[in-house]
């Protein structure tokens, strides 16, 4: 590719060059002449106000601003002069006049932009004797708080909220020195409580609910984590004090998500704290649930095990989608080596195998990140709701749009929030039917359409459900529109599955320029868990078992539980009765041991439970939905529980398998690496993600003869399977969100 | 449930269609919305967003800029005077203060019984005929404080229904099309801007 | 009505004394829309060309040269264009918009109507402030008329030429009179002003090429029309084109509004056609062009004539036309103060040093004028106005400063009269609006 016009500008003497079109205030930070600012924010829109970026530029009268003036050949810029200096101090002595200076017991203190630039631009005596105006702290919401006075009104919160988020639940209210930031619902927010409003505030005036108050930012260690909820896999910095997560957040915007973080992945995280986290191994003794020791429980898994296996005895195993790679794998291997079964499977939220088999065979990338999302040019979105599913994937697709223009195609059984970005929205009453539709050659279609939103005119519109309007041309239109796209990325949920996911990858490839696919899977590493072989019928990397060797899927395990036919269920991380309920007599045969944080309704059945650390609290590799592999890093700590890949290792000596040794998950990496395709890349590359370049796919996958659909899990912003109801914060706001509040 | 009545309600209709998109007529829907309900009551919020599309807060977010626009109740009658700088030189803060004494309220406030508000303004456009008063959407200009004592006079008169030329505004209804038999005209006789209220009539 | 002094050049004015001009019938009988059906008769960069040649400039403020931001509207524009007549007349000093709404609104339709056709405009619109209610009742009626009449709408007189008009009220923003800030407002938002470049030519109200004049300036484009460029160009001194309406407030013996040449003497305004100080009193300052130009002190008063250039080189600007006569029994504290809580309350508060500069300045002006003055105080004001001149999104912040700055370097002897304990002129009253 040509580089793009370089224009040439001189700062402070130095000659730069930078692409035309580039703001002054990004050229100078290219090159390391940091132009300051508060109310410049990358690629939100401009704003001009805090006047903290004025620099001289010659032929110009006045100063101005870096943040809106466009590079051009020849410019010459002061940014380091008299004047300049002069201008900044000024700036941030006004912005001084009435922001409280009571920094030692400002939450922010220590992590304040404001702070810093005073430190390093502003004026070491404060001039401004007249009061200064109070306003009493405000709570919007269980987690966002208010403090007027400390508000620079920067409009970044408004922006990250409006632009950013789609939600435009922050507006100014008033003029002049009255002017502030307010909520959508006068005294309070309702919004998506994504918190990414805090992140955002350069000062102390917007804080967190769930984290004020608690600390001081550097008594923290900040461990950078892949976020444990759903399966986009965002960085979130966890702050932690003595082993305790105090908070996620996302300021140093170095993750996959960029600026974005959701409520989850930024408040879900105190379920780490919840007082009713497991941290000894329980036994059923005399029927009920006694903690026992760690020596006690793995030797009589062992030995329950052991026995079972010699009286031939049926064993199942149901794995995690949130464990990490090795412990998935670690498992797999354990359930095929040591308990010697094949009765394997796990929560399926999308048809990952189906995916990979359509495209088997293809060179070149045919799967896309989720950031290829915010440059793309067209992509079609089959099913699901990421705003409530996956967040991420919600924002990249807005991103796109705001930045790049995407076209995007929405095929949906219902009316979704992303309908507001979309292009082109077909509301159909049957998925199957309608990608069939899109594959076929016919030009007429009996699918029965509910309803195709024209392309809105509107920017940022409330639109209401009545705009849903029956077109005559239904499909037709929007099939067209699509085959004349020359680059697409395909999207689609766990709604749709198996043959339908193989017409969606022929439409696909029928396209006459380049398509990639992204499918959308719940849980932080359901991916993962499909990658590293968590099927009763395929080995990781999608190699298919031997004929005839495979076991029972999640659904059959189930079913034989009611007649016996298990004699030991092993669930690691998944708590399958919440969705499946199992009376507890007819478990009474079946040995049932359960590895999980808390007593969910599948452990509270249990004979053994192992209690296990979370993703925070241990180290390895997880797979966001779209294949980027991330590595999880270990924040948290808690006493008593162990890592799933510890008790796996734990689990395997007591069963005599001496070659495995004690648990290292860079060791189990390596074997991955060495088993599944897409992984057996150099480490800095896999962890830079770019596993999803190549798929992780050895040789084709059998197709089932009735395969398990998938379940989506529906999660809403809210909402994250078993875990979610363990966070306070996440029900604090399901709480405040009931109805009649 | 509109809060508006009907004839509002088609005004609307008709001004949202001026322009080439409908928001634009949020300004002039508010202050004539005012008029009618003689403040932005949170139904009226409710309706116009509802009619412009737009959610309450950016309704809201237009209302606290506008200083004429109010979401709490004023006077039947509400006072404003100017007190900047061409009236300021010819008595604007003395009229002023003779209304606070006069109507026992300060800035931005109702007095008691509802009749009058209070208000000091900014520049009425008045300036060669200061110091001015504006008395809803009429102009008294020129104005000696014993001359503003005979509008107070009329205006509080009206209110008890002593004078039979009130309108159909009802109660809380500033009445914009009303006109006061005094003429407020100083030396020059500004006799056009004195007569001009007689004319809207 | 007002009648003519014999000082008075009557061009925009002139129908000011005709009873009737403000129906149909009376403005038809005084030559109206005749400057209409000789424009349309004119190719559009024709109409330009004659704008150019009169040298009008805007009778906003800024003075621009209205010929040459006509010219800037491109002539192909996928968007649609726009005229927009600014009647948000809100300058402290400024009330000469209001007399030709009233008196002669016809001739801002018919110079919107020339701007519509020399830009290739079909639709406008004429944002009056909300506080002049009666005007817009009046407009309303103009333009129902004018439309009923085929002078608004579609083909107007005949000639295919469509031009839609409506009136449209503010509700209380000063701020609203800035170009683009009114603009937003049009479109139902918050008046804050908008980035520059582009510029309304390019990008204007709903982001099409938009042409925006004062009220004046519009309505004095049909007798420019009529009369030819260069017999408007010839009232006044080279460049300074024409006439423009001169508001006379303040301590003076007879207030009004006269319509002047430009390069007109000051004294002559004052002493001859204002009938001079009231009371026999000393002059101490003058407003010259609304509460947003430098004063000038008695002597340079005296000596200045009413043109951009001649008050320019006064260190001053011609602004709006507002003349504020102040005499010696001013307290020059006070008056500083009333702009200032002026501007705080006007400031948009979009950016930094408007919103709190003005804060600033107005909590000290109100300390310092009620006695509690620092003798440090008095460098602070100068420094904190500096700080604010220059370096504010738009212009307000400017317009804040630069009276003040000029009342303190002119008149810095009576702040430090104002030290504590020392009495004041004007009592120590303060206003109400300070305090919210």
């Amino acid at each position: 590719m040509a580089d793009p016009a370089l224009v040439h500008l001189t700062v402070n003497g130095q000659p730069l060059q930078a692409p035309a079109g580039t703001l002054l205030i990004e050229a100078c930070k290219q090159h390391g002449i940091e132009v300051p600012s508060f109310c410049y924010y990358p690629n939100l829109s401009l704003q001009a106000a805090c006047r903290m970026c004025l620099v001289e530029i010659e032929k110009m009268p006045k100063l101005q601003t870096a943040c809106t003036v466009v590079v051009s050949e020849g410019m010459v810029v002061n940014s380091d002069s008299e004047t300049v200096h002069r201008a900044r101090k000024s700036a941030i002595e006004f912005i001084l006049t009435n922001h409280p200076l009571d920094c030692p017991v400002c939450d922010a203190g220590g992590e304040c932009e404001l702070q810093d630039m005073t430190f390093k631009y502003g004026a070491e005596k404060g001039r401004f004797i007249e009061p200064k105006r109070h306003r009493e702290e405000q709570q919007w919401s269980p987690v966002v708080y208010f403090d007027r006075p400390r508000c620079i009104l920067c409009y970044r919160c408004v922006r990250a909220c409006g632009e950013g988020m789609d939600v435009w639940a922050l507006g100014v209210a008033n003029r002049g020195i009255n002017a502030t930031i307010v909520p959508n619902h006068q005294d309070h927010l309702e919004c998506e409580e994504c918190g990414n409003c805090i992140d955002i505030c350069p000062v102390g005036a917007l804080t967190s609910g769930a984290y004020r108050y608690q600390t001081r930012p550097w008594e923290m260690q900040h461990v950078g984590a892949v976020c444990t909820f759903c399966g986009d896999g965002c960085k979130t910095t966890l702050g932690v004090r003595n082993g305790e997560i105090l908070r996620g957040d996302n300021r140093d915007k170095s993750g996959i998500n960029g600026d974005f973080l959701c409520i989850k992945g930024r408040y879900g995280l105190d379920f780490t704290r919840h007082p009713e986290r497991l941290k000894q191994p329980l036994a059923r003794l005399n029927g009920e649930l006694k903690p026992v020791s760690w020596s006690y429980a793995l030797e009589t898994a062992a030995k329950r095990w052991r026995e079972i296996q010699k009286a031939q005895g049926a064993i199942g195993v149901i794995g995690s989608t949130r464990i990490l790679n090795e412990e998935a794998y670690t498992l797999q291997k354990f359930a095929r080596q040591v308990l010697a079964t094949a009765n394997l499977d796990h929560h399926r939220t999308a048809d990952f195998p189906a995916l990979f088999d359509a495209l088997a065979g293809r060179t070149g990338a045919a799967l896309a990140r989720l950031d290829d999302l915010k440059t793309a040019p067209a992509v079609l979105l089959v099913g699901g709701d990421p705003t409530q599913e996956h967040p991420l994937t919600a924002w990249n697709l807005r991103w796109g749009y705001r930045q790049h223009k995407t076209r995007l195609y929405i095929l949906n059984p219902g009316d979704i929030k992303l309908r507001r970005q979309a292009y082109r929205y077909a509301q159909v009453a049957a998925l199957e039917a309608a990608v069939r539709y899109l594959n076929g050659e016919g030009e007429t279609q009996s699918q029965p359409l509910t309803g195709v939103a024209e392309p809105s005119e509107k920017r940022w519109p409330q639109t209401p459900a009545s705009a849903v309007a029956v077109l005559d041309e239904g499909l037709q239109d929007f099939r067209a529109r699509l085959r004349q796209e020359q680059d697409v990325i395909v999207v689609f949920s766990g709604d749709i599955a198996g043959d339908t996911v193989r017409e969606l990858v022929a439409f696909g490839n029928s396209l006459s320029g380049q398509t990639r696919y992204i499918a959308l899977a719940d849980h932080a590493n359901a991916r993962g868990a499909a990658d590293m072989g968590l099927y009763p019928d395929l080995l990781p990397g999608y190699a298919p078992v031997a004929a005839g060797q495979s076991g029972l899927n999640l659904e059959q395990m189930l079913a034989a539980l009611p007649n016996q036919g298990l004699a030991s269920l092993y669930v690691v991380g998944a708590n399958p009765f919440r969705r499946h309920p199992v009376d507890p007599a007819a478990l009474r045969q079946t040995f049932l041991v359960v590895q999980d944080l808390f007593l969910t309704e599948t452990a509270r059945a249990a004979d053994l439970v192992f209690p296990a650390l979370c993703a925070y609290e241990k180290a390895g590799t997880v797979t966001n939905t779209s294949g980027q592999v991330q590595p999880q890093r270990r924040g948290g700590s808690c006493e008593g529980a162990k890592s799933d890949l510890e008790i796996l290792h734990r689990l395997a000596a007591a069963m005599g398998e001496t070659a495995w040794g004690p648990a290292d998950p860079d060791r189990t990496l390596q074997e991955i690496r060495a088993q599944v395709k897409g992984y057996n890349l150099p480490l800095a590359q896999l962890l830079a993600g770019a596993a999803p370049l190549a798929l992780p796919l050895n040789g084709r996958v059998p197709r089932a003869a009735a395969p398990l659909a998938p379940q989506p899990n529906r999660d809403t912003l809210f909402t994250a399977g078993s875990l979610g109801r363990y966070s306070a914060t996440l029900n604090g706001v399901m709480e405040g969100r009931k109805p009649g509040r | 449930m509109s809060p508006f009545s009907p004839q509002l309600e088609a005004r609307f209709r008709e001004l949202m269609q001026r322009y080439p998109a409908r928001r634009s007529a949020l300004v002039p829907m508010l202050l004539y919305a005012q008029d009618e309900l003689g403040w932005l009551t949170p139904e009226a919020v409710r309706r116009i967003a509802e009619l412009l599309g737009e959610t309450e807060l950016a309704v809201r977010e237009v209302i606290g800029y506008y200083s004429m626009l109010r979401t709490e109740p004023a006077g039947k009658y509400h006072v404003q005077v100017c007190t900047n700088i061409s009236c300021l030189l010819r008595g604007g803060d003395e009229l002023y203060a003779h209304c606070e004494r006069r109507l026992g309220i300060g800035h931005k406030q109702t007095a008691a019984d509802g009749v009058f508000s209070l208000e000091e303004v900014e520049c009425l456009g008045a300036c060669s005929w200061a110091p001015a008063v504006q008395v809803n959407y009429d102009f008294h200009q020129e104005l000696t404080l014993e001359q503003l004592d005979k509008i107070l006079d009329a205006y509080a008169a009206r209110a008890r229904g002593a004078d039979p030329s009130q309108g159909q505004g009802g109660a809380g209804s500033p009445g914009p099309r009303t006109a006061l038999p005094v003429d407020g005209s100083g030396s020059r006789g500004e006799a056009a801007l004195g007569t001009r209220v007689q004319e809207k009539s | 009505m007002t009648k003519p002094h014999p000082l008075e050049t009557r061009v925009v004015s002139r129908r000011f004394d005709q009873p009737d001009a403000h129906t149909l019938a009376g403005y038809l009988a005084s030559d109206g829309f005749r400057a209409l059906d000789k424009a349309l008769a004119m190719a559009p960069e024709a109409v330009i060309e004659e704008v150019k040649a009169s040298g009008l400039r805007g009778r906003g403020g800024a003075g621009f040269p209205t010929g040459l931001k006509w010219s800037f509207v491109p002539k192909q524009s996928p968007r649609e264009k726009y005229v927009l007549c600014n009647a948000d007349e809100s300058e402290p000093g400024t009330c000469k918009d209001r007399l030709i709404l009233e008196y002669d609104p016809f001739a801002i339709i018919e110079g919107m109507l020339i701007a519509g056709h020399a830009i290739g405009a079909r639709r406008g619109y004429i944002y009056i402030r909300g506080e002049y209610r009666y005007l817009l009742d009046r407009m309303e009626r103009a333009l129902a008329e004018a439309r009923a009449a085929g002078y608004v709408g579609k083909n107007i007189r005949g000639r295919g030429f469509d031009f839609e008009l409506h009136a449209h009220t503010g509700a209380g923003a000063y701020e609203c009179g800035e170009e683009s800030a009114l603009m937003e407002s049009l479109e139902g938002k918050r008046g804050i002003p908008r980035l520059k470049p582009p510029f309304p030519a390019v990008s204007g109200f709903m982001g099409g090429p938009t042409v925006i004049n004062n009220v004046e300036t519009l309505a004095s484009v049909p007798a420019i029309i009529l009369n030819g460029g260069a017999w408007f160009a010839a009232f006044g001194p080279p460049k300074n084109g024409g006439t423009r309406l001169f508001c006379l407030s303040g301590h003076v013996r007879q207030q009004g509004v006269w319509e002047l040449p430009l390069g007109f003497p000051l004294r002559k305004l004052i002493e001859d056609i204002g009938g001079g100080l009231r009371d026999g009193a000393r002059l101490k300052a003058v407003v010259p062009g609304g509460s947003s130009t430098p004063l000038l002190p008695a002597d340079t008063a005296w000596n200045i004539h009413l043109d951009f250039d001649s008050v320019a080189k006064a260190s001053s600007f011609l602004g709006s036309g507002g003349v504020v006569v102040l005499d010696e029994s001013t307290c020059m504290v006070k008056f500083a103060l009333r702009i200032m809580q002026f501007y705080r309350h006007e400031s948009c508060g979009w950016c930094v040093p408007c919103r709190e500069g003005t804060q600033w300045l107005q909590t000290s002006l109100t300390r310092f004028h009620n006695g509690g003055g620092r003798a440090a105080d008095v460098d602070l004001m100068k420094e904190v106005s500096e700080n604010i001149l220059g370096r504010t999104f738009c212009a307000l912040g400017d317009a804040a400063a630069m009276p003040t700055l000029s009342i303190l370097q002119h008149w810095r002897q009576e702040f430090l009269d104002h030290l504590a304990g020392k009495p004041c002129p004007f009592g120590a009253r303060t206003s109400a609006a300070g305090a919210h």
